[in-house]
């Protein structure tokens, strides 16, 4: 009895032992496991679909075409796990938390958002994951990158994206292309806040008056009183920092009032291709967030493979989409540099390397890139940047706005 | 001053446009349907896919969505509510079922409209032009959804109170126990009210489409308005619908103007809470029991 007992056990033990031998050194390297969790749903849903989903799709394509990661002198497969955050932070840091215990992927890609990005940030950190934010724009960014020395915010500060706008208004009227009067306008959430709050000093700085500044809230269906108010001020500058559904209501009531400044600026959406579909012609000279280089090869290529790889042919965002695309490629040139799944050295690796990618060549200094598009342009179909001015490729503001054409 | 009276006029009245379906659900069939925005933005997509795809006039799509939103909503009724309806001891019981129900309902809608279209946002531009009225520059996609807005308003108000069948409808909103001992089929008029509700809210989202952003998740914004508008012009009352709807985007568009563009969301809830205090039926409602 007690012999059989034994007998089985040690069978046990023996096919377990010869299972584990030669299922488990091959089970490592078949797959790179790598998960994310975005916002399929809610209000996050929108941004996400446009700036992130695509590119993750894409490169994860891309590389599984070319036969995987280059881990040691091996090509490696990526697998993918994702699941819905539900725009919620508690959904993601659930989500996060089960990628890491219970599917024990190798590398973890970020939501989409300031917010999401912030409330896992801790959770990446303490599970020794690389964190590239892609899309979170906050000021507390060079004292996060110390805190979470394994993240990146590639997207920088609301500072850096107000100050930028007002020395280029300064430049414009140093030329005597714009007057002192602005009108601001900004939703009253952490985007908004954040940069109308840099924007407010910096303007008073720089001696520009502000004529109107007034905050709405998230979902305001009707925006013309706003419209209405600054056109009666008759401003030399708009200034909106809004949310894309507000940014497209925006420029729609400006343009059925014919309200029609020097420079008409509008946040988050500006970039997007819905808003160059939709106003086409009359897209001409607005001025938003974000940008890129629209004459470099690399870009060029990066909007043909992403038309070509989304299934309704769907264009990039001008902003954002092109740095989620860079940070993955970062990700993927530390992973095969170090060519071993190391998580401490693939993050050693992103905080000391250079990486070539579509945005340029781009080497962090404390856990930030150095170069970032501030302020573009809608310039005959194409979201150029025009500020800061010292970026390669920065191409010179239309000034004044063309007037709006009728449809 | 008249701008701000005419752009809140037409804030109000799409408003009302969003709401006058749910007072139908709700205020007759007893069905708090929760999935209401999401069908809402379901027949702007269909708009939106009309107008891109086939070059289709919105306003000539209306002709197709709302006869769907008609079909689609009556077939639910009788599938999946009209068991709910069975079972339910007392109203107040179907209107606790249907709000589970329904909550379902708006997951599936929303992941239909999530695998068809993607989660971006959606917009299109159609009769953005702009329109002087009373001096003032109003867009002429907003007016004339007003203006739909109003004639779907007078004729549903004069059809329920000028026909038998609208007094048939009435009856059962006030008391179906009553209405079934006058020979109304109580069944058959609810799931007449809910899918005219749903021929309605077809209507709005079609007419919204053509100067809203929308994307797959932006439904519970609209429920929400339609339910703020439905509880304070009182439960089941067209009237009421209309007057409470153009109160709030009268007040929004005012305070905009005059005050704060960010007190547009206090203001709002401020007036709804003022009512519900001094009137808790709503502006039209009968306090019943």
């Amino acid at each position: 009895m007690v012999s059989s007992v034994t007998r089985l056990a040690a069978g046990l033990v023996a096919i377990a032992g010869v299972a584990s031998f030669s299922v488990g050194p091959a089970l490592a390297q078949t797959s790179v496991k790598i998960g994310y969790a975005l916002s399929r749903t809610g209000p996050n849903a929108g941004g996400a679909a446009v700036t992130t989903l695509p590119n993750y799709e894409m490169w994860v394509k891309e590389v599984n075409a070319a036969g995987g990661l280059k881990i040691g002198d091996k090509r490696v497969p990526i697998e993918i796990v994702q699941y819905d955050d539900r725009s919620s932070a508690e959904e993601a840091a659930k989500a996060l938390d089960r990628l890491i215990t219970q599917d024990k992927v190798d590398f973890i890609l970020p939501p989409w958002g300031t917010g999401l990005n912030l409330a896992v940030g801790p959770i990446l950190n303490k599970a020794g994951y690389p964190h590239l934010a892609a899309t979170a724009v906050t000021d507390r960014a060079p004292e996060l990158a110390k805190r979470w020395p394994n993240s990146f915010w590639l997207l920088g500060t609301s500072a850096g994206a107000a100050n930028t706008l007002v020395e280029l208004l300064v430049k414009l009227r140093g030329e005597g292309k714009i007057g002192d009067t602005v009108a601001m306008v900004s939703v009253a959430d952490g985007f908004g806040i954040d940069l109308s709050g840099a924007a407010r000093p910096a303007l008073a700085k720089a001696n520009f008056k502000l004529a109107y500044d007034k905050t709405y809230p998230v979902g305001t269906q009707d925006l013309s009183p706003l419209v209405n108010e600054a056109k009666a001020l008759n401003p030399d500058v708009f200034i909106a920092f809004s949310y894309p559904p507000d940014t497209l209501g925006l420029t729609e009531q400006a343009r059925i009032a014919g309200f029609n400044p020097k420079i008409f600026y509008t946040g988050v959406g500006t970039a997007f291709p819905l808003f160059k579909g939709k106003f086409g012609a009359n897209a001409e000279g607005v001025m938003g967030i974000g940008g890129w280089n629209g004459d470099s090869p690399a870009i060029k290529d990066y909007l043909a493979r992403h038309k070509a790889a989304s299934a309704n042919g769907a264009e990039p965002d001008r902003w954002a989409s092109s740095v989620t695309y860079a940070s993955l490629q970062m990700l993927q040139q530390a992973i095969e540099r170090v060519g071993k799944i190391d998580r401490a050295a693939v993050i050693k690796d992103l905080q000391t390397g250079t990486f070539d990618t579509v945005i340029g060549k781009v080497k962090f200094e404390n856990n930030l890139p150095t170069k970032y598009w501030w302020v573009g342009q809608w310039q005959g179909g194409e979201f150029y940047g025009v500020g800061p001015a010292t970026n390669e490729g920065a191409r010179a503001p239309i000034i004044p706005k063309p007037a709006w054409k009728a449809q | 001053m008249t701008n701000a009276i005419l752009t809140g006029l037409m804030l109000g009245g799409m408003y009302a446009l969003i709401a006058m379906g749910l007072t139908l659900q709700y205020g007759v069939a007893r069905i708090m349907n929760l999935s209401y925005g999401e069908f809402l933005v379901a027949a702007a997509f269909a708009s939106y896919w009309l107008f891109t795809g086939w070059a289709l006039n919105p306003l000539v799509g209306l002709a197709v969505v709302v006869p769907t939103g008609f079909g689609v909503s009556m077939i639910l009724y009788r599938v999946l509510l009209t068991p709910l309806v069975r079972r339910a001891p007392t109203r107040d019981a179907l209107e606790v079922d249907s709000i589970l129900a329904t909550f379902g309902m708006m997951f599936i809608v929303q992941g239909i409209m999530l695998t068809m279209f993607g989660g971006a946002y959606f917009s299109y531009s159609f009769l953005s032009i702009p329109v002087a009225v009373l001096g003032e520059t109003l867009a002429l996609n907003r007016l004339i959804a007003f203006g739909l807005a109003v004639l779907f308003g007078v004729a549903l108000y004069l059809a329920l109170t000028r026909t038998r069948f609208g007094t048939a409808i009435r009856a059962v909103a006030v008391d179906p126990a009553a209405a079934r001992l006058v020979a109304i089929d109580v069944t058959w008029i609810s799931a007449f009210a809910f899918a005219i509700g749903g021929a309605l809210v077809a209507a709005a989202g079609v007419l919204i489409s053509m100067f809203l952003t929308f994307s797959a998740s932006s439904g519970v914004v609209f429920t929400m308005k339609a339910l703020i508008v439905v509880v304070m012009g009182g439960v089941g009352n067209l009237l009421g619908c209309l007057v409470a709807g153009l109160a709030l985007g009268l007040s929004e568009s005012l305070v905009a103007t005059f005050v704060d563009p960010g007190l547009t969301l206090a203001v709002n809830f401020a007036l709804f809470l003022g009512v519900l205090l001094v009137k808790p039926a709503g502006l039209f409602g009968r306090a019943q029991r």
